[in-house]
């Protein structure tokens, strides 16, 4: 029988990740400053792999750490840095608009493109350089660079190469500096091999390498070292911090430089801010100390003017220094969690801060909280598992330190966070403090239990709260707190969730080292002076041959209680406490048990540490079937029959779904992340998806989602991309994201004054209606001249559109052909579905630029039958 | 070592005077240090940093400032509303000229130190001119209400800008019109508590910098009356501030203790663009830097907690050499402390009196590094106050105990003290001679039979002690060549026949005390003497450099010994040369004569001439290794140098019998308890 869960079934098709992102080929096209061909035939292969299958899908928590975010040139957008991807959130809304997926590894660093603004370059560890209009989240350039690249940056100066951290050749821990001439060429795919080292061990973070006002200098720090390399002069000066002296840790951590004068600051291990000036001498060189952090600072960033300077660490406060005064400072504190990087927008109005626990805090100009953006917040450790929160279907576990979090899987946002220790963090090495351990939800959510322990091994200080829902405050208000309720650690809790029994049967059982369980029940509280009208006390203490209490789960029905003792598994009779059957499977502890459901709820499934699963029959009370699996995570379905196992060897983690009734399992994946998977859930879903193939039908009622040792949040998708992305965030606008100047705000108003008073004065406004309604001139006005076509090309384009045509449609009818010329395209190709209105304005109009020649498209036939019916008498009347 | 039971003194408690101005001599070697007490002290950079003249102070006279005019004359200016020139060769106050303002807040010389600009209580800031035989008053600038804290002169001497409280004025000085009139606190919003500018100056671009109680440098376009920069240096007030000659550096002190540097930079590199940035900070100090000095490679500050610190600038500096280290200095580089060794008494010097002390004693003995009980506990036996304003300049007991003297400006005081029993009394030896002016010295002879007195001019005054208590003017040895200087170092010979004195000019004469006759002078070197000693049965005369050289040099052969051309010829210690405190005690061993006893402030140091001198590479400080190695291995690691760093700092040791030393130490967390409270500063963890 365990040959069956062996490694006998054939591998499913590698998976395909988010990076094989499919991308229409006329989108493509779009892009400018490249020609079309190339991406189309490659975006249509891609499209034919594998249609159908199980793709693991990350859905959130990804690491910011990176690299710096960055602002759009107008300050709308966010980009950052998360995992293997490009984050564009909007600052205004605080959502993901976009993911820019494409790098194999994770992105070590983005930048704009100095010589476009609506251009992103990203480098990441897969050894390329990517180049995207980020906007429409397409993939323009990618060029191989060839090793891994640790940090990018770019100059304004430099117009075609950009600059990288790579690993020294032959040496390990060396980093150097190098540039890279982009090579300029037609297709998708580039080479970026001509590579010139600019300067040789620096360190391989981001924010240990600066480019100096104007791109003069470049300067890298790296333990107690700081060069500055002078491009025009190329000189090379090195100064070196004393280590002896001090007594703190005086190591550089970060470096920027001044954006007006020629000024570095670097923020060093020990708190201390130095500005380094005159750095052109070797000997009179000098340096001024800013000191506040008392411990490393993470980040700084200059304000655009170079006037305020603004550094972050540990402590979680936002450090603003004016003039370089080490007297006028101010503050934004609790900003939660450790800060990681400062960027500043490039109109000086917003300030970003990402922080290690994956937050981006968006600071006004004026050093006020604005807004935050949480994602899924990336705790220490995760001991709470992750449990579904019945009422919100949000993802609950660890978050801040004595938090919880609601994360909310939809939206990808943190939906609250509640305090459940009510202590002040205080971030101190070695501070052993209390954590929250275990988390459990009544069926209907009204009733939270959570279990809190200080970090000491031996005597820990235990709390059991239980949390009633109050549904005025919206939210969870204390109502029981229990001290010590066992005399060692708790290892696992669970309610008995009965919809049906109401309120009476609602029963608490914890488990513990202490050997013993105990079941714990609502009461009337008899105090009249009780805060609360009911409480929790201790009802039954249960044990067994004085073995530790590892595991409690409860029957469907919630008639029995299963309670796993070291290697044995009891279970009990939940009216009258009876121990009714034991079930052993030596050798080995048990780490899991679970009930079957609904068919199988005659089952008991239980997962022991070496390496068996198995299924216990509760009628026979005999083993129904055993498998060899090392399962760390036994996850079952609570709308389905189906259990999820996952498995850990040598480095992969695999999955199982199987029914309990059945003992060969109905899917299996093997090797579904990199990474180890430390925790499962299954999320009901809000209605039943549709599930095509028979092997996915388990999918049907619920998702499930893993968590990972990095903390990255992972789901299982049937879906290809396109459809996971909501229609409406793909609709960016190019114009929208111009910045608005007084003087576009000024000719626009003229603009408007002038178009109202043609109107006023009766002219036929047909030319200007003409040419905002022609793709092409638009095209011509918007599209930066170095990218455009020839000029003889256009020329033919151009002149077309200043003809005035017999057609001269209403406002209606330029509608309703829009709509049916996309029924017309979801005929055609079912792939393009999201592609919205406006686009297709567009794409009409670029198909119209590459085959001006060639055959008119089925459409535009049509559109040329239906004007040649047209009757345009009426137009003599003008 | 080790053979030595040790007093260890604690009691002695000196209190250094805080530093109330600093002036660096332009162009020269010199630093003038006035104290709060009044005391002006000259440090000589030249000579390693030594503190070479003390002119005591007085207590009507306070010194507010001390400025450099004319080559080297030093000048000063006190609330006593006179301007005082100093006698530095004859270590003595001059005659002073009143200012006619009230007290005079500041003094400054012009450029060519030709002229003295003062400013007064009563807002006026008059000029004077400094003439041959003193100082003139030429005339009055225009005067405003509001005493005038502080003064600058333009470098061309063209104007001179004024601050006072709240304002500062440009002053133009051919016509004696206030030009400029800049209210400093106007930028400050509500400012209800008033801004004093606590110290100016005016550069040679036309740029005012102002100082002030809110703790801001500020940068000032005075013809236009605009402020072009301001830095706010610190939370507390600024009270200090010196300019480099250069005019691209600024020094400034602060009242929370530290000392911040500000430099003119480029703003953009190889750019013409310049602007003044804080750059260092040093926090030196515990509490007011009152005073800074710019030098050309150091920046200099004083404060109230008595320390003058010299930050040597690094890139200032062409190699890392003996300048190019941090200095302090916080203990006179001369004697409080005169021991009488048979009496076992310890006479403490204080600003304006005497403490005598009797020595504890014990019977019992331990091992080496033990702390022996006591049978009976030190004694205080008598605090003698000096009678008038004036501050003490040398005191001395003798030998035996019984004689004991002091000298102020103007009197020379010599008791007699009577031990009997446990009762203690003085009496005033009646009909001392009069001696003008002041000695500089006592020393009492061996003996205590006779009583030498440095004096003025290169001269000695030699009395003879009579019993039971009187004294007799003998003779006056006097150089034959004439000097001009103050003696300041004497040494008499223990058999009676010799007596060395050291001349402000560190030249070193002889005399033969038998027939009252020049004997000779020791072969002149450069620098200054801190300290020597007659060895008692070779007549050899011990003396240390500031420079940390040492010599002897024998007095009846007329010529240096054998062994101090060796040392010449080999050298010292490369660590010995760089000791930052000069030695300023030679006393030796009667149990070997080959053994001299030494130290300066940090160390106490045993010189064995009879072992080999070490090299560079040797561990000058081997004590410690010394005691672990085995017997044989010990002989290959033995020099000269036996240095014992356990007493810090060590203001005096003396033996006081073959095997009993006695050191007096002033632990510094001692004194800086009897300091006044320092700012109140919040401190990170606390």
């Amino acid at each position: 029988m365990s040959r069956l869960w062996g490694r006998s079934p054939p591998a499913p098709p590698p998976c395909l990740r988010e990076g094989a992102r499919v991308q229409p080929a006329h989108r493509a096209r779009r892009r400018r400053g490249q020609s079309a061909p190339g991406g189309a035939a490659r975006g249509r292969r891609d499209k034919m792999v594998a249609p159908g299958a199980l793709r693991v899908v990350r859905c959130g928590g990804s690491g910011l750490r990176g690299a710096r975010a960055v602002f759009s040139a107008d300050s709308k957008y966010l980009l950052c840095a998360s995992g293997d991807f490009v984050k564009v959130l909007s600052v205004n809304t605080e959502e993901t608009l976009r993911l820019l997926c494409g790098h194999a590894d994770l992105v070590t660093g983005i930048q704009l493109n100095p010589h476009n603004h609506m251009q992103l370059y990203s480098s990441s560890l897969d050894g390329t350089i990517k180049l995207w209009d980020f906007m429409d989240g397409i993939p323009i350039k990618t060029f191989t660079v060839g090793h891994k690249l640790l940090a990018l940056y770019t100059l304004a100066s430099t117009e075609d190469s950009v600059f990288v951290v790579i690993p020294k050749k032959g040496e390990r821990d060396t980093f150097q500096l190098v540039s890279v001439k982009l090579t300029k060429g037609t297709g998708q795919d580039l080479e970026g091999k001509e590579l010139s080292v600019v300067l040789d061990g620096v360190g391989a973070s981001t924010k240990k390498i600066a480019f100096g006002r104007e791109g003069a200098y470049v300067v890298s720090v790296k333990n107690v070292d700081l060069q500055v390399y002078f491009f025009e002069k190329r000189l090379l000066n090195r100064f070196s911090l004393s280590t002896v002296k001090t007594k703190g840790d005086n190591r550089f951590s970060c470096v920027v430089c001044h954006p007006r004068e020629d000024c570095i600051a670097t923020g060093h291990a020990d708190g201390k801010i130095r500005l380094w000036r005159n750095f052109q001498h070797r000997k009179a060189y000098t340096y001024s100390t800013l000191h506040w952090h008392h411990d490393i600072v993470m980040d700084l960033a200059y304000s655009v003017e170079g006037t305020r300077l603004l550094s972050g660490g540990v402590e979680s406060v936002l450090v603003q220094w004016h003039n370089e005064s080490s007297c006028q400072k101010d503050f934004l504190p609790r900003l939660g969690s450790p800060i990681e990087y400062i960027s500043m927008s490039s109109d000086g109005v917003l300030c970003c801060t990402l922080h290690t626990d994956n937050r981006i805090t968006i600071i006004n100009s004026n050093l006020r909280f604005s807004r935050s953006i949480q994602g899924l917040i990336k705790s220490r450790d995760v001991k709470t598992g992750l449990v579904v929160d019945p009422r919100t279907k949000a993802l609950v576990l660890n978050g801040e330190p004595g938090h919880l979090q609601f994360y909310s899987l939809q939206s990808d946002q943190q939906l609250f966070s509640l305090d459940i220790v009510q202590r002040q963090y205080i971030h101190q090495a070695g501070l052993k403090q209390s954590d929250l351990v275990k988390v459990a939800f009544s069926a209907r959510g009204t009733w939270l239990a959570t279990v809190e322990e200080s970090e000491e091994v031996t005597d820990p200080e235990l709390q059991l709260k239980l949390w009633f829902y109050s549904e005025e405050t919206q939210s969870f208000a204390l109502n029981t707190r229990i001290n010590t309720p066992h005399d060692n650690h708790i290892t696992d809790m669970c309610f008995r969730d009965m919809d049906e029994l109401g309120d009476d049967s609602l029963i608490l059982v914890t488990t513990g080292r202490d050997c013993v369980f105990k079941v714990w029940v609502i009461v009337e509280d008899s105090d009249p002076e009780a805060h609360h009208n009911v409480s929790w006390s201790c009802d039954f203490i249960g044990s067994y041959h004085n073995y530790q209490a590892t595991n409690c789960c409860f029957s469907e029905d919630g008639s029995l209680l299963a309670v796993s003792f070291e290697e044995t598994v009891t279970v009990w009779d939940s009216l009258t406490w009876d121990l009714k059957c034991t079930f052993c499977h030596p050798p080995g502890n048990i780490r899991n048990i679970c009930f079957g459901r609904l068919t199988c709820s005659k089952y008991l499934i239980g997962a022991t540490d070496y390496g068996f699963l198995c299924c216990w029959n509760l009628l026979t009370c005999a083993l129904e079937w055993s498998a060899h699996l090392n399962v760390v995570i036994l996850q079952p379905d609570p709308l389905s029959e189906h259990i999820a196992a996952v498995s850990w060897l040598s480095k992969e983690s695999s999955l199982f779904v199987f029914k309990p009734s059945e003992p060969r399992p109905i899917y299996i994946q093997r090797n579904i992340c990199k990474e180890k998977i430390l925790l499962a859930a299954f999320v009901p879903r809000d209605e039943p998806e549709t599930i095509s193939s028979e092997k996915y039908l388990w999918l049907r009622n619920s998702q499930l989602f893993f968590l990972t040792d990095t903390q990255e949040l992972m789901t299982l998708s049937t879906k290809s991309l396109e459809e996971r992305l909501t229609p409406s965030s793909k609709q960016l606008a190019v114009e929208e994201s111009l910045p608005v100047t007084p003087f576009s705000v000024l000719l626009g108003k003229h603009r408007r004054q002038q178009a109202q008073e043609d109107i006023d004065l009766g002219k036929p406004v047909v030319h200007n209606k003409q040419e905002q309604a022609s793709p092409a001139v638009k095209e011509l006005l918007h599209t930066p001249a170095h990218v455009l076509p020839s000029a003889s090309f256009l020329c033919t384009i151009f002149i077309n559109s200043l003809l005035i045509s017999k057609e001269n449609k209403s406002a209606e009818e330029v509608a309703d052909e829009v709509v049916e010329m996309e029924s017309e395209k979801a005929d055609g190709e079912s792939d393009e579905e999201d592609v919205t209105a406006m686009e297709q304005e567009d794409t009409s109009h670029v198909e119209l630029l590459g085959e001006i020649t060639c055959k008119l498209s089925k459409s535009q036939e049509k559109e040329l039958r239906k004007i040649r019916k047209m009757d345009y008498s009426w137009i003599s009347a003008f | 070592m080790g053979e030595f039971q040790v007093h260890r003194v604690r009691f002695f408690g000196l209190v250094p005077a805080g530093v109330r101005c600093i002036a660096y001599q332009p162009r020269g070697t010199r630093l003038a240090l006035a104290r709060t007490d009044g005391t002006v002290e000259v440090y000589n950079f030249a000579a390693n940093y030594f503190q070479e003249k003390v002119i005591p102070g007085h207590e009507a006279r306070s010194v507010e400032s001390l400025c450099w005019a004319a080559g080297a004359r030093l000048f000063g200016a006190g609330l006593g509303g006179d301007i005082t020139e100093y006698d530095l060769a004859g270590l003595s106050v001059g005659r002073g000229v009143d200012g006619g303002g009230g007290p005079v807040w500041s003094m400054v010389a012009n450029g060519t130190g030709t002229q003295l600009a003062i400013g007064c209580e009563d807002g006026s800031v008059k000029i004077f001119q400094v003439v041959a035989e003193g100082i003139q008053f030429e005339r009055n600038l225009d005067r405003r209400k509001g005493r005038v804290l502080c003064l600058s002169w333009h470098p061309s001497d063209t104007h001179i800008v004024a601050g006072s409280i709240d304002f500062f004025r440009v002053i133009d000085v051919a016509s004696g019109q206030t030009v400029q009139r800049i209210m400093v606190n106007h930028h400050v919003e509500k400012a209800k508590r008033e801004c004093v500018v606590w110290a100016i100056a005016l550069l040679s671009s036309g740029t005012a910098v102002s100082a002030d109680s809110f703790g801001r440098v500020q940068f000032w376009d005075w013809q236009q009356g605009t402020l072009a920069e301001s830095c706010a240096v610190s939370t507390s007030a600024v009270l200090s501030l010196a300019v480099s000659e250069k005019e691209d550096s600024i020094v400034v002190g602060t009242s929370t203790g530290a000392t911040l540097q500000l430099q003119l930079l480029p703003v953009r590199l190889g750019g013409l663009e310049k602007q003044w940035v804080r750059t260092k900070v040093f926090q030196f100090h515990s509490h007011d830097v009152r005073a800074v000095a710019h030098s050309p490679t150091a920046l200099i500050s004083g404060g109230l907690d008595a320390q003058l610190v010299i930050r040597p600038l690094m890139e200032k500096m062409q190699k890392k050499n003996y300048d190019a280290v941090l200095r302090k200095f916080i203990f006179p580089h001369r004697r409080l402390v005169s021991c009488a060794r048979k009496a076992r008494l310890l006479l403490f010097q204080f600003s304006q009196y005497l403490e005598l002390w009797r020595l504890g004693s014990t019977e019992e003995t331990g091992k080496d590094g033990e702390v022996l009980p006591l049978c009976r506990m030190p004694e205080h036996l008598l605090q003698l106050k000096s009678k008038g304003p004036e501050h003490i300049y040398c005191s001395s007991v003798s030998p035996c105990g019984t004689w004991l003297g002091y000298s102020t400006a103007s009197r020379f005081q010599l008791y007699r003290v009577h031990c009997d029993g446990d009762g203690v009394s003085l009496s005033k030896v009646p009909k001392v001679p009069k001696l003008l002016p002041p000695a500089y010295q006592l020393q009492f002879s061996a003996g205590s039979d006779s009583l030498f007195v440095a004096s003025a001019r290169g001269s000695v005054h030699v009395f003879q002690l009579l019993e039971p208590g009187g004294c007799k003017h003998l003779h006056t040895l006097r150089p034959p060549s004439g000097c001009s200087e103050a003696v300041y170092l004497l040494a008499p010979s223990a058999d009676g026949r010799w007596l060395a004195a050291v001349s402000g000019d560190w030249a070193i004469h002889i005399y033969n005390l038998k027939c009252f006759k020049h004997h000779c002078v020791v072969p002149r070197y450069d620098c200054a003497v801190s300290a020597l000693a007659i060895h008692p049965t070779t007549n050899n005369l011990v003396i240390a450099y500031s420079d940390q050289q040492l010599s002897e040099f024998s007095i009846p052969e007329k010529q240096y010994t054998g062994w101090s051309r060796a040392v010449q010829s080999r050298g010292l210690h490369r660590l010995w040369l760089e000791r930052d405190s000069p030695i300023t005690h030679i006393t030796f061993n009667p149990k070997n004569a080959s053994h001299i006893l030494l130290h300066d402030t940090f160390l106490l140091c045993v010189l064995d001439k009879s072992l080999p001198l070490p090299d560079d590479g040797a561990i000058l400080m081997n004590q410690s290794t010394l005691k672990q190695l085995p017997e044989t291995a010990r002989k290959r690691q033995l020099h000269a140098f036996k240095i014992c760093k356990k007493f810090q700092p060590l203001l005096f040791m003396d033996l006081l019998d073959k095997n009993c030393l006695v050191v007096v130490e002033r632990p510094i967390m001692d004194f800086k308890t009897q300091l006044p409270q320092p700012v109140q500063q919040k401190k990170f963890g606390t």
